[in-house]
């Protein structure tokens, strides 16, 4: 896992997971674990890309997994693994 | 195909609402059947455009791109670039969009649009969209898109009134594809700044339910009554459907015998097929019941929520949120279990839930578990509140559930997969199931049952009963008819196989006429014990002769066999239709069939050193 890297990748960054819930974010950029990571290009398929604002709505009974995550005008369930690849930066 | 047939394909993403267009477009003419060599649902139908050209429209799995990830993508993907074998390139592409979640859905569309394909732009939903108060200027859209725009409502009808009109007008030309490299997300904002102003970003009314139906606590005790009142419905309100069948056919039957002479052609026609069709069909009440449930909570949006809410529970054994109705299903019947399994797009965690559905303890293994109880279990109070024969009911359903985890756990180990397996579930709005889609969706899985499955059971049903049946006995035989049979030889000669877990010759022999299907088991257990009488009767006159002909160890060993063995043909006739290999049908029987006899085995021997 590569998320300690990535996180001091930005100054503000920190991933997906570590979100509050509720706390409205934006998405900073989706890391790939591996080269050609299909997870990560499907995230940003469904709309995971600099910019957008982002949310945890809800998470699973069982250890907070998986995330519900808003996104644009869509909830996405995202497992642990998922969500830590998406990088966000908290809005002041 | 006559020059005069427009060939069209509907694409977009899931939950766009183009399977309830494509209910609409064609109502009742559709054709469902399997993509050549893959398991993925090919749906097809036929209408007619303004101008009475017939229309034949293809119902494309739903995809979030062109890159696809999975089989039912792939699918899609071939079928949009041509690639697909026997599967000609359709005239035009008509992109559903719902119209209240054009940000995710637009992005396909631009995709699509690549393609160099002529194209239609369906606005799907767009009375749900008014109502949030989302103002889509259409002209501006279709300047921006370049490809003709048409509202749709598929939930209303004369919803596709504006579509089909179009359809009836020239092909419009192949839209101009954005330059290479284009972001297309950004395209998207543009779009979307330009034609679309919207004053929120959800309904607040899907926040205000999911606050409920997904809290940790809450969220659980509601799916837990949902469960629960699906699994009355399905074995109450059935119950007299289920009565209703077994008379028809019990009539037919006398019809029949009343009508020929005595001798085979009777036979064959009484016993073997009405018999075997019989015992098949009566299972369509639960069967519909249950799946009028599955595509309820389908439609509604809440089964995706209920993945949600369980899929780390089900992670844990290499299953996913999504195996939880199939498995689920399974507790009435594993066939309609495997059937629903298309909902799992992973192949591998589609194909470890098959392989586990038919360890959920099916309502076809009840009537056996109610006779051995009732003839060796004592009514006894145990701990003061609890009934005994309700505790070994109970725990036959528990060994059941968890040895599917435990056989779901040890083939995850098994493949030891590197690859990760990805949840990336859409959770959609909240909307109204549709009675129409129901219909249709109910009418379809009733054909597939009937059809797919009952052409091998009918088949097989036959050979068992010319099994059970030949050779007649010789004149002046004593002992029942079935015991001279192939069935009765085989039985008495597998009995050397069986003797170690206990069963003795009239077991075996009520093994093989049950392999038609577990329940069968007790009237071949009558007919053994030579007793003629229907199932229900038989249960009550064959109590008796058991428990006092049976030792407690063998009837233990029994129950234990029934919690494992493969023994019915339907659900493996429903695993080779499902997956299309007749290894997969091998690697199910063989594992069940290991299990029970491993499971008989050690109950029987344990039995025996403790009684």
């Amino acid at each position: 896992m590569t998320i300690a890297k990535d996180s001091s990748a930005f100054a503000n960054g920190r991933s997906l997971l570590t979100l509050p819930r509720q706390q409205e974010a934006r998405v900073l950029s989706v890391a790939d674990h591996r080269p050609g990571d299909v997870i990560a290009r499907r995230l940003r398929e469904l709309g995971f890309v600099p910019g957008e604002l982002v949310r945890v709505v809800a998470q699973g009974p069982l250890g907070g997994d998986p995330l519900l995550v808003q996104v644009g005008f869509t909830r996405f369930a995202l497992r642990r693994a998922e969500a830590e690849r998406v990088q966000v930066e908290t809005l002041p | 195909m006559s020059a005069a047939t427009l060939r069209i394909a509907l694409v977009g993403n899931p939950n766009c609402g183009k399977t309830a267009l494509f209910n609409r477009l064609t109502g009742s003419r559709q054709k469902v059947a399997n993509y050549a060599g893959v398991t993925v649902e090919r749906k097809e139908g036929r209408f007619a455009d303004g101008n009475g050209r017939v229309v034949q429209v293809l119902d494309l799995p739903g995809t979030y791109s062109l890159a696809a990830t999975s089989p039912d993508e792939a699918i899609t993907r071939d079928v949009c670039l041509g690639r697909m074998a026997g599967e000609p390139r359709p005239d035009l592409l008509v992109c559903v969009v719902d119209a209240t979640n054009l940000r995710l859905h637009l992005r396909f569309v631009l995709e699509v649009q690549r393609l160099g394909l002529p194209m239609l732009l369906a606005l799907n939903c767009t009375d749900l969209a008014e109502k949030r108060g989302i103002r889509i200027d259409r002209d501006r859209l279709q300047a921006g898109l370049g490809i003709p725009v048409v509202e749709t409502v598929a939930v209303r009808s004369g919803g596709t009134q504006a579509l089909v009109q179009r359809l009836g007008q020239a092909l419009p030309p192949p839209p101009k594809p954005l330059p290479e490299g284009t972001d297309l997300h950004a395209a998207v904002n543009h779009l979307l700044a330009d034609a679309v102003r919207m004053p929120r970003r959800t309904a607040e009314i899907d926040d205000r339910i999911d606050r409920v139906l997904l809290h940790p606590v809450w969220g659980l005790a509601i799916l837990a009554a949902v469960m629960f009142l699906m699994f009355q419905a399905v074995f109450s309100w059935a119950e007299p459907l289920m009565g209703g069948i077994e008379a028809l056919v019990g009539w037919a039957g006398q019809g029949v015998s009343a009508l020929l002479p005595e001798g085979v052609l009777k036979s064959l026609l009484v016993d073997g097929i009405l018999a075997g069709i019989g015992g098949v069909v009566v299972f369509l009440p639960q069967i519909l019941i249950l799946f009028l449930f599955i595509l309820a909570l389908e439609e509604s949006g809440y089964l995706p929520r209920a993945a949600f809410l369980l899929d780390r529970f089900m992670v844990g054994a290499g299953l996913t949120g999504r195996s939880f109705i199939p498995l689920l299903s399974s507790f009435a019947c594993a066939v309609p279990g495997i059937m629903a399994t298309r909902s799992i797009q992973d192949p591998r965690e589609r194909l470890a839930t098959i392989l586990v559905a038919p360890l959920m303890t099916c309502s076809a293994r009840l009537p056996i578990y109610a006779l051995l109880i009732a003839a060796f279990i004592p009514a006894q109070t145990v701990w003061g509140v609890f009934n005994l024969q309700g505790l070994v009911l109970f725990a036959l359903y528990a060994a059941g559930i968890a040895s599917a985890l435990a056989v779901a756990t040890v083939m995850k180990w098994w493949r030891r997969s590197k690859l990760e397996h990805s949840l990336l579930l859409e959770l959609p709005s909240y909307r109204l199931p549709n009675a129409r889609d129901l219909a249709l969706g109910l009418w379809e899985r009733a054909v597939i049952f009937l059809k797919r499955v009952g052409g091998i059971i009918l088949a097989l049903t036959v050979i068992l009963w010319a099994l059970s049946s030949f050779p007649a006995p010789p004149e002046g035989a004593t002992a029942p008819a079935i015991d001279y049979s192939f069935a009765g030889q085989l039985g008495h000669a597998l009995q050397w196989l069986f003797a170690p877990i206990g069963f003795n010759w009239q077991i075996c022999i009520a093994l093989i006429p049950g392999l038609a299907a577990r329940e069968v088991a007790v009237s071949a257990l009558a007919t053994v014990y030579a007793l003629s009488a229907t199932d229900d009767a038989a249960a009550e006159l064959l109590t008796p002769i058991l428990s006092a002909q049976w030792s407690l160890p063998t009837a233990l060993s029994l129950l234990a066999w029934y919690v494992f063995a493969p023994q019915c043909i339907s659900t493996l006739a429903a695993i080779r239709r499902e997956t299309l290999s007749w290894r997969t049908v091998a690697i199910a029987a063989g594992y069940l069939f290991a299990l029970a006899y491993l499971a008989s085995f050690l109950t029987y021997r344990l039995a025996l050193a403790f009684a």
